[in-house]
Protein backbone atom coordinates (compact mmCIF):
# COMPACT_ATOMS: atom_id res chain seq x y z
CA UNK A 1 0.00 0.00 0.00
CA UNK A 2 1.22 3.45 -0.82
CA UNK A 3 1.39 5.86 2.04
CA UNK A 4 1.54 9.47 1.00
CA UNK A 5 3.48 11.75 3.27
CA UNK A 6 3.31 15.34 2.25
CA UNK A 7 5.18 18.05 4.08
CA UNK A 8 2.77 20.13 6.07
CA UNK A 9 4.59 23.32 5.15
CA UNK A 10 5.94 23.21 1.61
CA UNK A 11 7.05 26.85 1.79
CA UNK A 12 10.23 27.37 3.79
CA UNK A 13 9.43 29.45 6.83
CA UNK A 14 12.03 31.98 5.69
CA UNK A 15 9.83 32.81 2.73
CA UNK A 16 6.72 33.41 4.76
CA UNK A 17 6.07 37.03 5.56
CA UNK A 18 5.60 37.46 9.33
CA UNK A 19 1.91 37.65 10.10
CA UNK A 20 2.29 40.98 11.90
CA UNK A 21 3.78 42.59 8.78
CA UNK A 22 1.23 40.94 6.54
CA UNK A 23 -1.69 42.08 8.67
CA UNK A 24 -0.26 45.54 9.14
CA UNK A 25 -0.43 46.45 5.47
CA UNK A 26 -4.21 46.51 5.66
CA UNK A 27 -4.24 48.78 8.70
CA UNK A 28 -1.79 51.13 7.05
CA UNK A 29 -3.77 51.27 3.84
CA UNK A 30 -7.02 51.73 5.69
CA UNK A 31 -5.52 54.57 7.67
CA UNK A 32 -4.51 56.19 4.42
CA UNK A 33 -8.02 55.73 3.03
CA UNK A 34 -6.97 53.16 0.46
CA UNK A 35 -9.22 50.38 1.79
CA UNK A 36 -11.12 50.01 -1.46
CA UNK A 37 -7.92 49.80 -3.41
CA UNK A 38 -6.71 46.80 -1.47
CA UNK A 39 -7.68 44.52 -4.31
CA UNK A 40 -5.39 46.32 -6.72
CA UNK A 41 -2.45 46.12 -4.35
CA UNK A 42 -0.20 43.98 -6.52
CA UNK A 43 -0.25 46.84 -9.01
CA UNK A 44 0.79 49.49 -6.49
CA UNK A 45 2.95 47.37 -4.28
CA UNK A 46 4.74 44.72 -6.31
CA UNK A 47 6.20 43.17 -3.18
CA UNK A 48 2.68 42.15 -2.18
CA UNK A 49 3.33 39.01 -4.20
CA UNK A 50 5.76 37.97 -1.50
CA UNK A 51 2.91 37.93 0.99
CA UNK A 52 0.77 35.70 -1.20
CA UNK A 53 0.79 32.02 -0.35
CA UNK A 54 -0.21 30.98 -3.83
CA UNK A 55 2.47 29.48 -6.09
CA UNK A 56 2.19 29.54 -9.88
CA UNK A 57 0.30 26.92 -11.88
CA UNK A 58 2.14 23.63 -12.01
CA UNK A 59 3.90 24.30 -8.70
CA UNK A 60 3.48 22.10 -5.67
CA UNK A 61 0.82 22.88 -3.13
CA UNK A 62 -0.11 20.85 -0.12
CA UNK A 63 -2.68 20.71 2.60
CA UNK A 64 -3.40 18.91 5.81
CA UNK A 65 -4.82 15.49 4.95
CA UNK A 66 -8.34 15.14 6.28
CA UNK A 67 -8.39 11.78 8.12
CA UNK A 68 -11.90 10.93 6.94
CA UNK A 69 -11.37 11.70 3.28
CA UNK A 70 -8.29 9.77 2.23
CA UNK A 71 -7.78 7.30 -0.58
CA UNK A 72 -7.41 4.59 2.06
CA UNK A 73 -10.71 5.50 3.71
CA UNK A 74 -12.40 5.56 0.32
CA UNK A 75 -10.77 2.26 -0.65
CA UNK A 76 -9.95 3.66 -4.07
CA UNK A 77 -6.86 5.19 -5.60
CA UNK A 78 -7.39 8.59 -7.18
CA UNK A 79 -7.34 8.96 -10.95
CA UNK A 80 -3.88 10.05 -12.10
CA UNK A 81 -3.03 13.74 -12.48
CA UNK A 82 -2.80 13.11 -16.22
CA UNK A 83 -6.41 11.87 -16.31
CA UNK A 84 -7.74 14.55 -13.95
CA UNK A 85 -6.14 17.34 -15.97
CA UNK A 86 -6.94 16.11 -19.51
CA UNK A 87 -10.52 14.86 -19.21
CA UNK A 88 -12.57 17.93 -18.37
CA UNK A 89 -15.92 19.54 -18.98
CA UNK A 90 -15.25 23.27 -18.95
CA UNK A 91 -17.28 24.74 -21.79
CA UNK A 92 -15.59 28.13 -21.40
CA UNK A 93 -12.68 26.47 -23.21
CA UNK A 94 -14.61 24.29 -25.65
CA UNK A 95 -17.06 21.43 -25.47
CA UNK A 96 -14.67 18.51 -26.08
CA UNK A 97 -13.16 16.72 -23.09
CA UNK A 98 -9.64 17.60 -24.24
CA UNK A 99 -10.44 21.21 -25.19
CA UNK A 100 -9.93 22.73 -21.72
CA UNK A 101 -6.41 21.30 -21.45
CA UNK A 102 -5.65 22.57 -24.96
CA UNK A 103 -7.21 26.04 -24.67
CA UNK A 104 -6.90 27.15 -21.05
CA UNK A 105 -3.37 28.49 -21.41
CA UNK A 106 -4.51 32.09 -21.78
CA UNK A 107 -6.36 32.20 -18.48
CA UNK A 108 -4.54 34.62 -16.21
CA UNK A 109 -5.00 33.59 -12.59
CA UNK A 110 -2.67 36.08 -10.91
CA UNK A 111 -3.84 38.44 -9.58
CA UNK A 112 -7.31 37.06 -8.95
CA UNK A 113 -10.05 38.68 -6.99
CA UNK A 114 -13.45 37.48 -5.85
CA UNK A 115 -16.22 40.01 -5.39
CA UNK A 116 -18.36 39.36 -2.32
CA UNK A 117 -21.71 41.13 -2.17
CA UNK A 118 -25.33 40.92 -1.09
CA UNK A 119 -26.58 39.96 2.36
CA UNK A 120 -23.20 40.00 4.02
CA UNK A 121 -21.54 42.22 6.59
CA UNK A 122 -18.14 42.24 4.95
CA UNK A 123 -18.72 42.80 1.26
CA UNK A 124 -15.81 43.76 -0.93
CA UNK A 125 -13.40 42.62 -3.55
CA UNK A 126 -11.05 40.10 -2.02
CA UNK A 127 -7.76 38.90 -3.32
CA UNK A 128 -7.84 35.11 -3.42
CA UNK A 129 -4.76 35.10 -1.19
CA UNK A 130 -6.75 36.89 1.48
CA UNK A 131 -9.97 34.96 0.99
CA UNK A 132 -8.23 31.61 1.39
CA UNK A 133 -5.74 31.19 4.20
CA UNK A 134 -2.87 28.88 3.39
CA UNK A 135 -3.02 27.22 6.79
CA UNK A 136 -6.66 26.24 6.22
CA UNK A 137 -5.94 24.20 3.11
CA UNK A 138 -6.88 20.55 3.46
CA UNK A 139 -6.16 17.53 1.30
CA UNK A 140 -9.38 15.61 0.68
CA UNK A 141 -9.95 12.67 -1.63
CA UNK A 142 -13.52 12.81 -2.90
CA UNK A 143 -15.65 10.94 -5.37
CA UNK A 144 -16.55 13.20 -8.28
CA UNK A 145 -19.65 12.29 -10.29
CA UNK A 146 -20.50 13.98 -13.57
CA UNK A 147 -24.12 14.12 -14.75
CA UNK A 148 -22.90 12.37 -17.93
CA UNK A 149 -22.67 9.15 -15.91
CA UNK A 150 -18.92 9.07 -15.41
CA UNK A 151 -16.99 9.53 -12.22
CA UNK A 152 -13.47 9.95 -10.90
CA UNK A 153 -11.76 9.84 -7.55
CA UNK A 154 -9.96 13.16 -7.13
CA UNK A 155 -7.60 14.40 -4.40
CA UNK A 156 -8.54 18.06 -4.01
CA UNK A 157 -6.75 20.75 -2.04
CA UNK A 158 -9.12 23.28 -0.61
CA UNK A 159 -10.75 25.06 2.26
CA UNK A 160 -14.22 24.30 3.60
CA UNK A 161 -16.49 26.95 2.11
CA UNK A 162 -18.07 27.31 5.56
CA UNK A 163 -14.78 28.67 6.94
CA UNK A 164 -14.67 31.38 4.29
CA UNK A 165 -18.35 32.25 4.65
CA UNK A 166 -18.10 32.53 8.43
CA UNK A 167 -15.41 35.18 8.10
CA UNK A 168 -17.62 37.19 5.74
CA UNK A 169 -20.51 37.34 8.25
CA UNK A 170 -23.60 36.77 6.11
CA UNK A 171 -26.76 38.40 7.49
CA UNK A 172 -29.97 36.59 8.39
CA UNK A 173 -31.27 37.40 4.90
CA UNK A 174 -28.67 35.17 3.31
CA UNK A 175 -30.58 32.03 2.35
CA UNK A 176 -28.56 31.10 -0.74
CA UNK A 177 -25.10 31.76 -2.14
CA UNK A 178 -24.82 32.59 -5.81
CA UNK A 179 -21.56 32.19 -7.76
CA UNK A 180 -20.34 33.38 -11.11
CA UNK A 181 -17.41 32.31 -13.27
CA UNK A 182 -15.14 34.83 -14.95
CA UNK A 183 -16.52 36.20 -18.23
CA UNK A 184 -13.72 37.17 -20.61
CA UNK A 185 -13.78 35.65 -24.11
CA UNK A 186 -10.16 36.70 -24.65
CA UNK A 187 -9.08 34.42 -21.83
CA UNK A 188 -11.90 31.91 -22.25
CA UNK A 189 -12.31 31.41 -26.01
CA UNK A 190 -15.25 29.02 -25.60
CA UNK A 191 -17.32 31.98 -24.44
CA UNK A 192 -17.34 33.30 -28.01
CA UNK A 193 -19.94 30.63 -28.73
CA UNK A 194 -23.40 30.76 -27.20
CA UNK A 195 -23.27 27.22 -25.77
CA UNK A 196 -24.62 28.62 -22.50
CA UNK A 197 -25.64 32.09 -21.45
CA UNK A 198 -22.35 33.41 -20.09
CA UNK A 199 -21.13 33.93 -17.46
CA UNK A 200 -21.65 30.53 -15.88
CA UNK A 201 -23.91 30.77 -12.85
CA UNK A 202 -24.36 28.41 -9.92
CA UNK A 203 -25.85 28.48 -6.47
CA UNK A 204 -26.24 26.58 -3.24
CA UNK A 205 -28.70 26.74 -0.39
CA UNK A 206 -27.00 28.22 2.66
CA UNK A 207 -27.04 24.93 4.59
CA UNK A 208 -25.49 23.18 1.58
CA UNK A 209 -22.81 25.85 1.37
CA UNK A 210 -22.11 25.52 5.11
CA UNK A 211 -21.94 21.73 5.04
CA UNK A 212 -18.42 20.65 6.04
CA UNK A 213 -18.09 18.63 2.82
CA UNK A 214 -18.34 21.68 0.56
CA UNK A 215 -14.93 22.94 -0.50
CA UNK A 216 -13.45 25.95 -2.19
CA UNK A 217 -10.67 24.10 -3.99
CA UNK A 218 -7.43 25.74 -5.05
CA UNK A 219 -5.41 22.69 -5.98
CA UNK A 220 -5.51 19.06 -7.03
CA UNK A 221 -3.07 16.16 -6.77
CA UNK A 222 -0.57 18.13 -4.71
CA UNK A 223 -0.45 20.96 -7.24
CA UNK A 224 -1.91 24.39 -7.73
CA UNK A 225 -5.20 24.05 -9.61
CA UNK A 226 -4.52 23.67 -13.34
CA UNK A 227 -6.40 26.23 -15.45
CA UNK A 228 -8.46 23.52 -17.15
CA UNK A 229 -9.72 22.31 -13.77
CA UNK A 230 -11.14 25.69 -12.76
CA UNK A 231 -8.17 27.71 -11.57
CA UNK A 232 -7.56 29.46 -9.40
CA UNK A 233 -10.57 28.80 -7.20
CA UNK A 234 -13.54 26.52 -7.71
CA UNK A 235 -16.31 24.91 -5.79
CA UNK A 236 -16.42 21.20 -4.96
CA UNK A 237 -19.77 19.83 -3.84
CA UNK A 238 -19.13 16.09 -3.92
CA UNK A 239 -22.71 14.89 -3.42
CA UNK A 240 -23.98 16.86 -6.42
CA UNK A 241 -23.40 16.40 -10.14
CA UNK A 242 -20.16 18.00 -11.27
CA UNK A 243 -21.70 20.98 -13.04
CA UNK A 244 -22.75 22.37 -9.63
CA UNK A 245 -19.06 22.70 -8.73
CA UNK A 246 -18.53 26.03 -10.53
CA UNK A 247 -15.03 26.90 -11.69
CA UNK A 248 -12.85 30.04 -11.82
CA UNK A 249 -15.10 31.92 -9.42
CA UNK A 250 -15.11 35.73 -9.48
CA UNK A 251 -18.35 36.48 -7.65
CA UNK A 252 -20.08 35.29 -4.48
CA UNK A 253 -23.42 36.91 -3.76
CA UNK A 254 -25.51 36.15 -0.67
CA UNK A 255 -29.19 36.26 -1.60
CA UNK A 256 -32.62 35.62 -0.18
CA UNK A 257 -34.20 33.75 -3.12
CA UNK A 258 -33.09 30.70 -5.03
CA UNK A 259 -30.68 32.06 -7.66
CA UNK A 260 -30.69 31.18 -11.36
CA UNK A 261 -28.17 28.55 -12.45
CA UNK A 262 -26.75 28.07 -15.94
CA UNK A 263 -27.90 24.56 -16.67
CA UNK A 264 -31.41 24.87 -15.30
CA UNK A 265 -31.74 28.15 -17.25
CA UNK A 266 -30.73 26.32 -20.41
CA UNK A 267 -32.83 23.22 -19.86
CA UNK A 268 -34.88 23.23 -16.67
CA UNK A 269 -36.57 19.95 -17.50
CA UNK A 270 -33.23 18.15 -17.39
CA UNK A 271 -31.19 20.06 -14.83
CA UNK A 272 -32.64 21.13 -11.50
CA UNK A 273 -31.31 23.54 -8.90
CA UNK A 274 -30.42 20.75 -6.48
CA UNK A 275 -28.91 18.21 -8.89
CA UNK A 276 -27.99 15.82 -6.11
CA UNK A 277 -26.43 12.58 -7.27
CA UNK A 278 -29.33 10.15 -7.15
CA UNK A 279 -29.31 6.73 -8.85
CA UNK A 280 -33.09 6.52 -8.48
CA UNK A 281 -33.89 9.68 -10.41
CA UNK A 282 -33.14 8.97 -14.04
CA UNK A 283 -32.07 11.86 -16.24
CA UNK A 284 -33.70 12.24 -19.68
CA UNK A 285 -30.29 11.65 -21.26
CA UNK A 286 -28.55 9.24 -18.95
CA UNK A 287 -29.71 6.54 -16.61
CA UNK A 288 -28.02 7.56 -13.38
CA UNK A 289 -28.08 4.03 -11.94
CA UNK A 290 -24.48 3.29 -12.92
CA UNK A 291 -21.35 5.25 -13.74
CA UNK A 292 -18.12 4.73 -15.58
CA UNK A 293 -15.13 5.11 -13.34
CA UNK A 294 -12.64 7.10 -15.38
CA UNK A 295 -9.07 6.17 -14.48
CA UNK A 296 -9.94 2.67 -13.23
CA UNK A 297 -9.79 0.25 -16.14
CA UNK A 298 -10.88 -3.34 -16.73
CA UNK A 299 -8.74 -5.93 -18.50
CA UNK A 300 -9.68 -4.42 -21.88
CA UNK A 301 -8.29 -1.05 -20.85
CA UNK A 302 -11.77 0.45 -20.57
CA UNK A 303 -13.17 2.22 -17.50
CA UNK A 304 -15.13 -0.07 -15.19
CA UNK A 305 -18.87 0.49 -14.74
CA UNK A 306 -20.14 0.53 -11.17
CA UNK A 307 -23.42 1.30 -9.39
CA UNK A 308 -23.93 4.94 -8.46
CA UNK A 309 -24.41 5.61 -4.75
CA UNK A 310 -27.10 7.81 -3.24
CA UNK A 311 -25.68 11.31 -2.77
CA UNK A 312 -22.54 9.91 -4.41
CA UNK A 313 -21.77 7.96 -1.24
CA UNK A 314 -22.10 10.95 1.10
CA UNK A 315 -25.56 10.05 2.37
CA UNK A 316 -24.50 10.08 6.04
CA UNK A 317 -23.17 13.61 5.72
CA UNK A 318 -25.93 15.25 3.70
CA UNK A 319 -29.18 13.24 3.64
CA UNK A 320 -30.51 15.27 6.57
CA UNK A 321 -30.33 18.45 4.47
CA UNK A 322 -33.17 17.12 2.34
CA UNK A 323 -35.32 15.45 5.00
CA UNK A 324 -38.97 15.56 3.97
CA UNK A 325 -38.19 16.77 0.45
CA UNK A 326 -39.44 14.85 -2.58
CA UNK A 327 -36.13 14.34 -4.40
CA UNK A 328 -37.93 13.33 -7.59
CA UNK A 329 -39.60 16.74 -7.62
CA UNK A 330 -36.60 18.71 -6.40
CA UNK A 331 -34.10 16.97 -8.65
CA UNK B 1 -7.45 3.88 -71.04
CA UNK B 2 -11.11 4.40 -71.69
CA UNK B 3 -13.53 6.03 -69.32
CA UNK B 4 -14.95 2.74 -68.08
CA UNK B 5 -11.62 1.25 -66.99
CA UNK B 6 -10.60 4.55 -65.45
CA UNK B 7 -13.72 4.56 -63.30
CA UNK B 8 -13.40 0.93 -62.25
CA UNK B 9 -9.66 0.77 -61.68
CA UNK B 10 -8.77 4.23 -60.47
CA UNK B 11 -11.72 6.25 -59.22
CA UNK B 12 -13.44 3.40 -57.42
CA UNK B 13 -10.41 2.32 -55.36
CA UNK B 14 -9.77 5.97 -54.50
CA UNK B 15 -13.33 6.38 -53.22
CA UNK B 16 -13.00 3.16 -51.19
CA UNK B 17 -9.72 4.33 -49.72
CA UNK B 18 -11.15 7.75 -48.87
CA UNK B 19 -14.21 6.20 -47.20
CA UNK B 20 -12.03 3.86 -45.17
CA UNK B 21 -9.41 6.46 -44.25
CA UNK B 22 -11.28 7.50 -41.06
CA UNK B 23 -11.17 3.88 -39.84
CA UNK B 24 -7.46 3.69 -40.58
CA UNK B 25 -6.92 6.95 -38.68
CA UNK B 26 -8.96 5.62 -35.75
CA UNK B 27 -6.86 2.46 -35.60
CA UNK B 28 -3.70 4.57 -35.82
CA UNK B 29 -4.87 6.73 -32.91
CA UNK B 30 -5.73 3.62 -30.93
CA UNK B 31 -2.34 2.05 -31.48
CA UNK B 32 -0.77 5.30 -30.32
CA UNK B 33 -2.89 5.31 -27.16
CA UNK B 34 -4.59 8.55 -28.22
CA UNK B 35 -8.15 7.74 -27.14
CA UNK B 36 -7.84 9.48 -23.78
CA UNK B 37 -9.21 8.23 -20.48
CA UNK B 38 -12.63 7.32 -21.92
CA UNK B 39 -11.98 5.39 -25.14
CA UNK B 40 -15.65 4.42 -25.61
CA UNK B 41 -16.68 8.07 -25.70
CA UNK B 42 -13.90 8.95 -28.13
CA UNK B 43 -14.66 6.09 -30.52
CA UNK B 44 -18.41 6.61 -30.23
CA UNK B 45 -18.23 10.31 -31.14
CA UNK B 46 -15.69 9.74 -33.89
CA UNK B 47 -17.69 7.01 -35.63
CA UNK B 48 -20.93 8.96 -35.15
CA UNK B 49 -19.39 12.03 -36.82
CA UNK B 50 -18.32 9.94 -39.82
CA UNK B 51 -21.68 8.16 -40.07
CA UNK B 52 -23.41 11.52 -40.47
CA UNK B 53 -20.76 12.84 -42.84
CA UNK B 54 -20.97 9.80 -45.13
CA UNK B 55 -24.76 9.84 -45.06
CA UNK B 56 -24.70 13.46 -46.22
CA UNK B 57 -22.05 12.72 -48.85
CA UNK B 58 -24.18 9.85 -50.19
CA UNK B 59 -27.19 12.16 -50.28
CA UNK B 60 -25.16 14.77 -52.14
CA UNK B 61 -24.52 12.43 -55.09
CA UNK B 62 -27.88 12.99 -56.80
CA UNK B 63 -27.76 16.80 -56.51
CA UNK B 64 -24.16 16.77 -57.78
CA UNK B 65 -25.33 14.83 -60.85
CA UNK B 66 -28.29 17.17 -61.32
CA UNK B 67 -26.23 20.32 -61.05
CA UNK B 68 -23.03 19.29 -62.85
CA UNK B 69 -24.53 16.75 -65.22
CA UNK B 70 -21.75 14.35 -64.22
CA UNK B 71 -23.60 11.04 -64.53
CA UNK B 72 -20.63 8.90 -63.46
CA UNK B 73 -20.98 9.98 -59.83
CA UNK B 74 -24.20 7.95 -59.61
CA UNK B 75 -22.12 4.82 -59.70
CA UNK B 76 -20.80 5.60 -56.21
CA UNK B 77 -24.10 6.42 -54.56
CA UNK B 78 -24.87 2.95 -53.26
CA UNK B 79 -21.32 2.40 -52.12
CA UNK B 80 -21.28 5.66 -50.16
CA UNK B 81 -24.65 4.84 -48.62
CA UNK B 82 -23.27 1.48 -47.52
CA UNK B 83 -20.29 3.22 -45.95
CA UNK B 84 -22.67 5.49 -44.05
CA UNK B 85 -24.36 2.33 -42.73
CA UNK B 86 -20.95 0.84 -41.92
CA UNK B 87 -20.00 3.84 -39.77
CA UNK B 88 -23.46 3.92 -38.13
CA UNK B 89 -22.98 0.24 -37.27
CA UNK B 90 -19.54 0.94 -35.77
CA UNK B 91 -21.08 3.84 -33.85
CA UNK B 92 -23.82 1.69 -32.31
CA UNK B 93 -21.48 -1.25 -31.75
CA UNK B 94 -19.13 1.00 -29.78
CA UNK B 95 -22.09 2.09 -27.64
CA UNK B 96 -23.30 -1.47 -27.05
CA UNK B 97 -19.90 -3.08 -26.53
CA UNK B 98 -17.48 -0.43 -25.27
CA UNK B 99 -19.85 1.86 -23.40
CA UNK B 100 -22.59 -0.42 -22.10
CA UNK B 101 -20.62 -3.69 -21.97
CA UNK B 102 -23.61 -5.51 -23.52
CA UNK B 103 -25.96 -4.62 -20.66
CA UNK B 104 -28.99 -5.33 -22.86
CA UNK B 105 -31.60 -4.36 -20.27
CA UNK B 106 -29.99 -0.95 -19.78
CA UNK B 107 -29.61 -0.53 -23.55
CA UNK B 108 -33.29 -1.33 -24.11
CA UNK B 109 -34.23 1.20 -21.42
CA UNK B 110 -32.03 3.77 -23.16
CA UNK B 111 -33.74 3.17 -26.50
CA UNK B 112 -37.19 3.55 -24.95
CA UNK B 113 -36.51 6.40 -22.56
CA UNK B 114 -33.75 8.58 -23.98
CA UNK B 115 -35.22 10.49 -26.88
CA UNK B 116 -31.90 11.10 -28.60
CA UNK B 117 -31.16 7.38 -28.56
CA UNK B 118 -34.67 6.58 -29.83
CA UNK B 119 -34.15 8.94 -32.76
CA UNK B 120 -30.66 7.58 -33.42
CA UNK B 121 -31.94 4.00 -33.41
CA UNK B 122 -34.65 4.97 -35.89
CA UNK B 123 -31.92 6.16 -38.27
CA UNK B 124 -29.98 2.93 -37.75
CA UNK B 125 -33.04 0.74 -38.42
CA UNK B 126 -33.68 2.63 -41.66
CA UNK B 127 -30.06 2.41 -42.80
CA UNK B 128 -30.07 -1.32 -41.99
CA UNK B 129 -33.20 -1.91 -44.10
CA UNK B 130 -31.67 0.04 -46.96
CA UNK B 131 -28.33 -1.79 -46.72
CA UNK B 132 -30.05 -5.20 -46.68
CA UNK B 133 -32.07 -4.31 -49.78
CA UNK B 134 -29.17 -2.68 -51.62
CA UNK B 135 -28.01 -5.62 -53.83
CA UNK B 136 -29.33 -5.64 -57.38
CA UNK B 137 -31.03 -8.97 -56.71
CA UNK B 138 -33.10 -7.31 -53.97
CA UNK B 139 -34.14 -4.54 -56.36
CA UNK B 140 -35.48 -7.19 -58.73
CA UNK B 141 -37.13 -9.12 -55.89
CA UNK B 142 -38.94 -6.06 -54.51
CA UNK B 143 -39.73 -4.53 -57.87
CA UNK B 144 -38.33 -1.17 -58.86
CA UNK B 145 -41.30 0.82 -57.62
CA UNK B 146 -41.40 -0.73 -54.11
CA UNK B 147 -37.66 -0.56 -53.86
CA UNK B 148 -37.66 3.13 -54.67
CA UNK B 149 -40.46 3.81 -52.21
CA UNK B 150 -38.53 1.97 -49.46
CA UNK B 151 -35.33 3.82 -50.24
CA UNK B 152 -37.07 7.19 -49.89
CA UNK B 153 -36.76 6.44 -46.16
CA UNK B 154 -33.18 7.67 -46.40
CA UNK B 155 -34.66 11.18 -46.20
CA UNK B 156 -36.05 10.33 -42.76
CA UNK B 157 -32.60 9.08 -41.71
CA UNK B 158 -31.04 12.28 -43.09
CA UNK B 159 -33.20 14.29 -40.69
CA UNK B 160 -33.00 11.84 -37.77
CA UNK B 161 -29.19 11.69 -37.68
CA UNK B 162 -28.51 15.43 -37.14
CA UNK B 163 -31.52 15.67 -34.78
CA UNK B 164 -30.03 12.80 -32.75
CA UNK B 165 -26.70 14.65 -32.68
CA UNK B 166 -28.32 17.95 -31.70
CA UNK B 167 -30.31 16.32 -28.88
CA UNK B 168 -27.24 14.54 -27.58
CA UNK B 169 -25.18 17.70 -27.24
CA UNK B 170 -25.70 19.79 -24.12
CA UNK B 171 -26.45 23.50 -24.35
CA UNK B 172 -26.62 25.32 -27.67
CA UNK B 173 -24.01 23.91 -30.03
CA UNK B 174 -23.28 24.82 -33.62
CA UNK B 175 -21.84 21.58 -35.02
CA UNK B 176 -25.08 19.55 -35.17
CA UNK B 177 -26.82 22.56 -36.70
CA UNK B 178 -24.27 22.65 -39.51
CA UNK B 179 -25.02 19.02 -40.34
CA UNK B 180 -28.74 19.70 -40.02
CA UNK B 181 -28.41 22.68 -42.37
CA UNK B 182 -26.57 20.61 -44.99
CA UNK B 183 -29.21 17.85 -44.74
CA UNK B 184 -31.88 20.54 -45.16
CA UNK B 185 -30.24 21.86 -48.34
CA UNK B 186 -29.90 18.37 -49.81
CA UNK B 187 -33.57 17.65 -49.13
CA UNK B 188 -34.63 21.09 -50.39
CA UNK B 189 -32.89 20.35 -53.69
CA UNK B 190 -35.01 17.23 -54.08
CA UNK B 191 -38.18 19.05 -53.14
CA UNK B 192 -37.40 21.69 -55.78
CA UNK B 193 -36.77 19.04 -58.45
CA UNK B 194 -39.98 17.23 -57.49
CA UNK B 195 -42.05 20.42 -57.63
CA UNK B 196 -40.57 21.37 -60.98
CA UNK B 197 -41.37 17.93 -62.38
CA UNK B 198 -44.90 18.14 -61.04
CA UNK B 199 -45.41 21.55 -62.62
CA UNK B 200 -44.10 20.20 -65.91
CA UNK B 201 -46.48 17.22 -65.94
CA UNK B 202 -49.36 19.52 -65.08
CA UNK B 203 -48.42 21.82 -67.93
CA UNK B 204 -48.06 18.86 -70.29
CA UNK B 205 -51.47 17.55 -69.23
CA UNK B 206 -52.98 20.99 -69.80
CA UNK B 207 -51.39 21.01 -73.27
CA UNK B 208 -52.91 17.63 -74.05
CA UNK B 209 -56.35 18.81 -72.93
CA UNK B 210 -56.29 22.03 -74.95
CA UNK B 211 -54.96 20.29 -78.04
Amino acid sequence: MLIYQRPRHPIPSSEITPKSVFDDRRRVLKALGFGGLAATMPMWFPDHAAAAWRPAEGKALSGTPHPKYTAQALGQEPASFEVVSTYNNFYEFGTGKGDPADNAGKLKTTPWTVKVEGAVEKPGTYDIDDLIKAEDIEDRVYRFRCVEAWSMVVPWLGVPLAKVIQRLNPTSKAKYVYFETLFDPDQMPGQRRPVLEWPYKEGLRMDEAMNPLTLLAVGVHGQVMPNQNGAPIRLIVPWKYGFKSIKSIVLMRFVEKEPPTSWSDTNGREYGFYSNVNPNVSHPRWSQATEKKIGVNNVFGLPIRQPTLMFNGYEDEVASLYAGMDLKKFF
Amino acid sequence: MNKETRLTWIVKPVVHAAALAPVAWLVWLGLGGQFGPNPAEFINRYTGDWAIRLLLIALAVTPVRGITGLAAVMRFRRMLGLYAFFYALLHVTSYVALDQYFAWAAIWQDILKRNYITVGMLALVILTALAVTSPKAMVRKLGGRNWQRLHKLVYVAAVAAPVHFFMMRKGFQVEPLVYGGIAGLLLAYRAAVWMKAKARTRAARADVQTA
